[in-house]
């Protein structure tokens, strides 16, 4: 096998899948690949926490076996791969981006991770995060900044940073990441890669580290829709341990993936272009709305007219339910604890040494809004909100098929440029925002490149309840007359110490 | 609306959060401008909507499982983690003063 490491790290997870298969590369080259190029880059990029080399060797060697004795179990047996550090992975530590946890090893696996395991992918890592999956820079992990790598000084975005900058950066060929206001479509949209935040319910959240329980959803990152399309296929799906995951069939999202868009009608809601969308952005982003015209979609004017206050709503609601859902940091059954006299000592004194900025104000927002005398004018108001925008999405879902426009009004941003401003922050999600509201799926697919500073621009799509397979196929309409973005410059040509 | 030192550190008490005297005045700060923001919603009329209490799709229902044991965490892994531990039990500071 003489395949450099280069060319093994830049196959897409169907190519390396299927060269297994083939017999023509084996695990082991790119296991040891993606740990080479992870070796070579990652002290600028930034993208993992944990590296688990010997793990990641040791399951390469098993499904080398497995295709030796042509008993592989899935595309996926033998693919590198990554997951966000939210997910609990058995033995090997995860932290969600926060000190809090630093050292846990949890006893269990989330399913997300043991259903990957059980097709045979390999974990090489956990990767970064903002911490509990709070930000959209990925600056707010405890650990160590990410960087996006189309532009090492400019954020991959977040909160699933970590795990859009590692497939960006041909890492891995693939990743896991989760999505509560927009935390896999942002960062997919600033590092140029595919992300799929499915509909609520679609997969399971046993073993994710819990934010804001009515709007976590675990999607793919990948470097193309059909690498995405097939994560998704294995994570989908009811699992028992997961009250509101859903019983419905998953659909084989692959075989509707080249069927095209002609007759698709795609909204255009007109508030996703007003209040400061980027003129560089605006103009790729028309010009991926004509190319669905020229194969045969037809494009629908539409109006969310509650998109304004998406922003608003979510930060009740979010906060709401992490300040609930981190209340299990308390120092007594895993985690940090701080020596003090008291109980009550103990629990305030932990919880100010583990947890970072941003989780303290959104904890400090959401006892607020829960507290006695406000919870009618915040938190319900927010509730009623959140219907006002369901209800905006069932309205267009009668006259079009999916809903189309900009991830974010900018392209990936500064670092440092937005952390001294939490409001300023937030407003990177206006776009993202409102499909996790509505409990619907989204995603974001590359569709070119700003003029003026060269950064990848991604297309959100937002589909209907559980009609996934609409949103990955008008995805792939786009990909296939787009084309593939320009690698980061960090993937193109030879990097010392990427060869093996 | 500006939030008050003495309100956020009721807030903090509620939320079992030491906080720092500088922390204490940046939240101040910083969640009045983001409450400032959240009063966009009292522009809207939502008498007569009904609050979305939960995000499952319609007609979905929650997916109860059958009412039968299970294996589970073993107490020595549960326990495992623990930052204080005696015999099969976590162990605190005093509860009681």
């Amino acid at each position: 096998m003489t395949v450099a490491a280069t060319e093994l790290t830049a196959l897409s997870l169907r190519e390396a899948g299927a060269g297994i298969a083939a017999k023509a590369i084996s695990s082991r080259d790119l296991v040891e690949a993606a740990l080479a190029r992870i070796a070579a880059t990652d002290e600028r990029v930034g993208a993992f926490l944990a590296v688990t080399a010997e793990r990641a060797r040791a399951a390469a060697a098993q499904a080398d076996q497995r295709a030796a004795a042509g008993e592989r179990r899935s595309e996926l047996d033998g693919v590198p791969i990554a997951v966000k550090d939210i997910f609990a992975t058995k033995g090997v530590p995860t932290t969600a981006g926060s000190r809090i946890l630093d050292g846990w090893l949890p006893p269990y696996d989330a399913t997300v991770v043991q259903r990957l395991e059980e097709a045979g992918a390999v974990l090489v890592g956990k990767l970064n995060m903002d911490e509990f999956a709070m930000g959209s820079s990925n600056e707010n992990s405890a650990f160590r900044p990410c960087a996006n790598p189309h532009d090492l000084s400019r954020t991959p975005g977040g909160s699933s940073g970590g795990s859009a900058a590692a497939v960006a950066a041909r890492q891995v060929h693939g990743a896991l990441g989760t999505d509560t206001g927009g935390s896999i479509r942002l960062p997919a949209s600033f590092c140029g890669v595919v992300g799929v935040k499915p509909t609520y319910g679609r997969v399971s959240r046993y073993g994710v580290i819990a934010f804001a329980s009515s709007l976590d959803q675990v999607g793919p990152l990948a470097r193309s829709v059909e690498d995405a399309a097939l994560l998704l296929g294995r994570i989908a799906g009811h699992d028992p341990r997961d009250m509101t995951s859903s019983t419905r069939p998953v659909e084989d999202y692959l075989a509707t993936l080249e069927d095209g868009a002609r007759g698709l009608r795609v909204g255009v809601p007109r508030e996703w272009f007003q209040g400061g969308v980027d003129a560089g952005v605006e103009k790729v982003v028309r010009t991926a709305l004509r190319t669905y015209e020229k194969v045969g979609a037809k494009l629908v004017e539409i109006s969310l007219p509650h998109t304004k206050y998406g922003i608003a709503a979510y930060y009740l609601i979010a906060p709401a339910e992490a300040s609930s859902n981190l209340a299990r940091y308390d120092g007594v059954r895993f985690g940090l604890r701080a020596e003090a006299k008291g109980l009550r000592d103990m629990y305030a004194e932990t919880r100010a040494r583990g947890f970072g900025a941003e989780p303290k104000r959104r904890i400090m927002l959401g006892t607020y809004a829960l507290s006695a005398g406000y919870y009618d004018a915040y938190y319900l108001r927010a509730q009623k909100v959140r219907t006002l925008v369901r209800r905006d999405f069932d309205e267009v879902f009668r006259s079009c098929d999916v809903v189309a426009g900009p991830v974010a009004p900018t392209v990936a941003f500064k670092l440092g440029e937005r952390t001294e401003d939490p409001l300023q922050m937030y407003l990177a999600d206006v776009f993202t925002i409102t499909c996790n509201l509505a409990a619907l799926p989204g995603l974001s697919v590359p569709c070119g490149v700003d003029g003026a500073t060269g950064m990848p621009v991604g297309l959100q799509l937002v589909g209907r309840s559980f009609d996934e397979a609409t949103l990955l196929r008008a995805a792939r309409a786009l990909e296939r007359e787009a084309g593939p973005l320009p690698a980061p410059a960090l993937a193109v040509g030879t990097m010392p110490g990427s060869e093996h | 609306m500006a939030l008050s030192l003495e309100e956020v550190r009721r807030i903090a008490g509620l939320a079992r959060l030491r906080l720092s005297a500088d922390e204490e005045r940046t939240f101040a700060v910083q969640l009045s401008a983001i409450l400032d923001h959240v009063r966009q919603l009292e522009e809207l009329d939502v008498s007569g909507v009904e609050p979305m209490t939960h995000a499952l799709a319609a007609g979905e229902s929650p997916a109860l499982r059958a009412d039968t044991v299970e294996p589970s965490l073993a107490p020595a892994e549960a326990l495992a983690a623990a930052p204080a531990r005696e015999g099969t039990c976590f162990k605190v500071p005093r509860i009681i003063e």
